[in-house]
């Protein structure tokens, strides 16, 4: 590894992948070690956790003390809580609350505000549930390199448990409360323009809901119609819907100019342009995401 | 005094995020590491949830037909937190995840062995 | 806003406060994980108090709900569950 390459060398050697480690583990047990010197006293966080716990305990206890005391004569100085004159309460609210109407067409003030006018900030955090999932599946799914014997027993253990007769009760009760759930999470999500909820809200009811049925019904009658292809292809398409359906604001212009999508009467079920599509899309990807992640917690697939 | 007890809201979510942080120092399990991690996001959201809240209305879904600014709570913040707390849930499955993949290599979950076993088979 | 409802979001945050501390202390991970999801169940209630439906809904779904099974199972991989395998 050498460093007397310039910052932009190394630069163009990082993207084109020549400064990657492969046999990583190797380099690193080749690592030359730091030598301390003897004579130099190091003091390390490290160092007084493992040699003087009483004292690491005194010291974050302490540490910690001061900063909610710090914080707390903060809090004197900030606003009284609920003063309608704090500045919390400035004119960016106000421009929503007034104006949001009849430029969003959205009853509901905050998904008007997620969906309408920082679209682009609630794309990126349904980008970041796609990526936990995937980040997930990469570490969980039982592969050929992450499968042990162990494992294995307990898996076959688990399905000759759940092939009993067992769970009469939860299995009972699945059946009454799952569709229920589920068709309260796609209500929610339909109106997230008309009432409280939305696509977060609704998606991770309808996650739930999906977990309930799991859980009762076991693994392999999941899979008949939600498997790892149907995760992927129904995240991805909303994704790209998404991103299709916030992009033509850049055809067409910074403010829209020239066309713009019909709002229809705020209160009705078809109004408010692209919220309604926006809201399905966000609450497939966090329901698919729920359930991604509770497939991989058990059964290490989906 | 008076103040704090005015500003109750957002004095127990400063308190809150000194409870998880303790708990970020001084537990050695990690599953209670990130019980204590999701015990300060969750701080964060009740302090700018209050600082949203103003007394006497309503919350921010058009309600009697009234279009007027002083009749609703503030919007920014819950749309802030809706997204946060979603979110939330996604760091904390990714990290569970990683203590399954610590888990299934040392057989521990004290951070302590953990460390005192990794630096053995570097050692080695 | 009457002296009634702000004493009952009083004894909300000290609850809140009391389950946080709870958790921290006990030495049990099963009753940790109980504990959170109370915690999240009542600060589901404190959202409604702040005005804020939408993050009630939320957070009852996910924190009552999503988060306290991932961290069930986490646990029952873990062997951390009595009852099940050498807990």
């Amino acid at each position: 590894m050498s460093d007397n390459r310039s910052f932009w060398q190394r630069l163009k050697g990082w993207i084109d992948g020549d400064e990657v480690i492969i046999d990583a583990d190797k380099y690193i047990s080749t690592r030359e070690r730091k030598e301390i010197a003897p004579g130099e006293k190091r003091v390390s966080v490290e160092h007084v956790r493992s040699n003087n716990p009483t004292l690491y305990r005194v010291l974050c206890v302490g540490i910690t003390l001061c900063f909610i005391v710090v914080m707390l004569m903060v809090v004197m100085d900030l606003p009284m809580f609920g003063d309608p004159g704090s500045p919390t309460n400035n004119e960016v609210a106000a421009r929503y609350l007034e104006s949001g109407i009849e430029e969003t067409g959205a009853i509901n003030f905050v998904a008007g505000m997620i969906l309408d006018y920082r679209a682009f900030d609630t794309f990126g955090e349904s980008n970041v549930l796609f990526m936990a999932v995937v980040a997930v599946l990469m570490l969980l799914q039982r592969d050929k390199k992450n499968i042990s014997a162990v494992e294995d027993k307990e898996m076959a253990e688990d399905e000759v448990f759940d092939g009993q007769d067992s769970k009469i009760i939860l299995k009972k009760g699945a059946k009454c409360l799952a569709p229920i759930v589920i068709l309260y999470g796609i209500y929610v999500v339909l109106n997230g323009h008309l009432s409280p909820g939305g696509g977060f809200s609704g998606g991770s009811i309808i996650g739930a809901g999906l977990i309930l049925y799991a859980a009762a019904n076991g693994h392999k009658k999941m899979q008949t119609f939600f498997t790892v292809k149907t995760l992927t292809i129904t995240s991805v398409c909303c994704l790209l819907t998404y991103c299709g359906c916030k992009s033509y604001s850049f055809f067409t212009g910074a403010n829209h100019v020239g066309w713009e999508v019909p709002k229809g009467t705020p209160g009705d079920i078809l109004s408010s342009g692209f919220i309604l599509p926006l809201n399905i899309c966000v609450g497939l990807v966090v329901a698919c995401t729920m359930y991604g992640f509770y497939a991989l917690f058990t059964k290490g697939e989906i | 005094m008076s103040h704090l007890l005015t500003n109750y809201y957002e004095a127990a979510s400063v308190i809150l995020f000194g409870i998880g942080f303790m708990n970020l120092f001084l537990q050695n399990n990690l599953i209670k590491k990130f019980i204590g991690l999701n015990i300060m996001d969750t701080a964060v959201y009740l302090f700018l949830a209050a600082k949203g809240y103003v007394f006497g209305r309503v919350a921010p879904i058009l309600t009697n037909g009234i279009i007027d600014a002083d009749y609703y709570i503030n919007p920014i913040p819950a749309g802030l937190v809706l997204t946060g707390i979603v979110v939330s849930v996604s760091i904390t499955s990714f990290s569970l995840a990683l203590v399954l993949r610590l888990y299934k290599h040392y057989g521990s979950l004290n951070m302590d062995e953990i460390l005192r076993m990794m630096r053995e088979e570097e050692g080695e | 806003m009457s002296d009634f409802s702000i004493t009952i979001q009083m004894i909300l945050v000290v609850f809140l406060i009391v389950s946080a501390i709870g958790v921290s202390v006990t030495k049990n991970l099963f009753m940790a994980v109980i504990v959170f999801m109370g915690y999240s169940s009542i600060m589901a209630i404190v959202w409604l108090f702040l005005e804020a439906p939408d993050l009630a809904i939320t957070e009852a779904a996910v924190g009552a709900g999503v988060d306290t099974v991932i961290f069930f199972l986490t646990l029952k991989k873990v062997h951390a569950l009595k009852g099940t395998r050498e807990g």
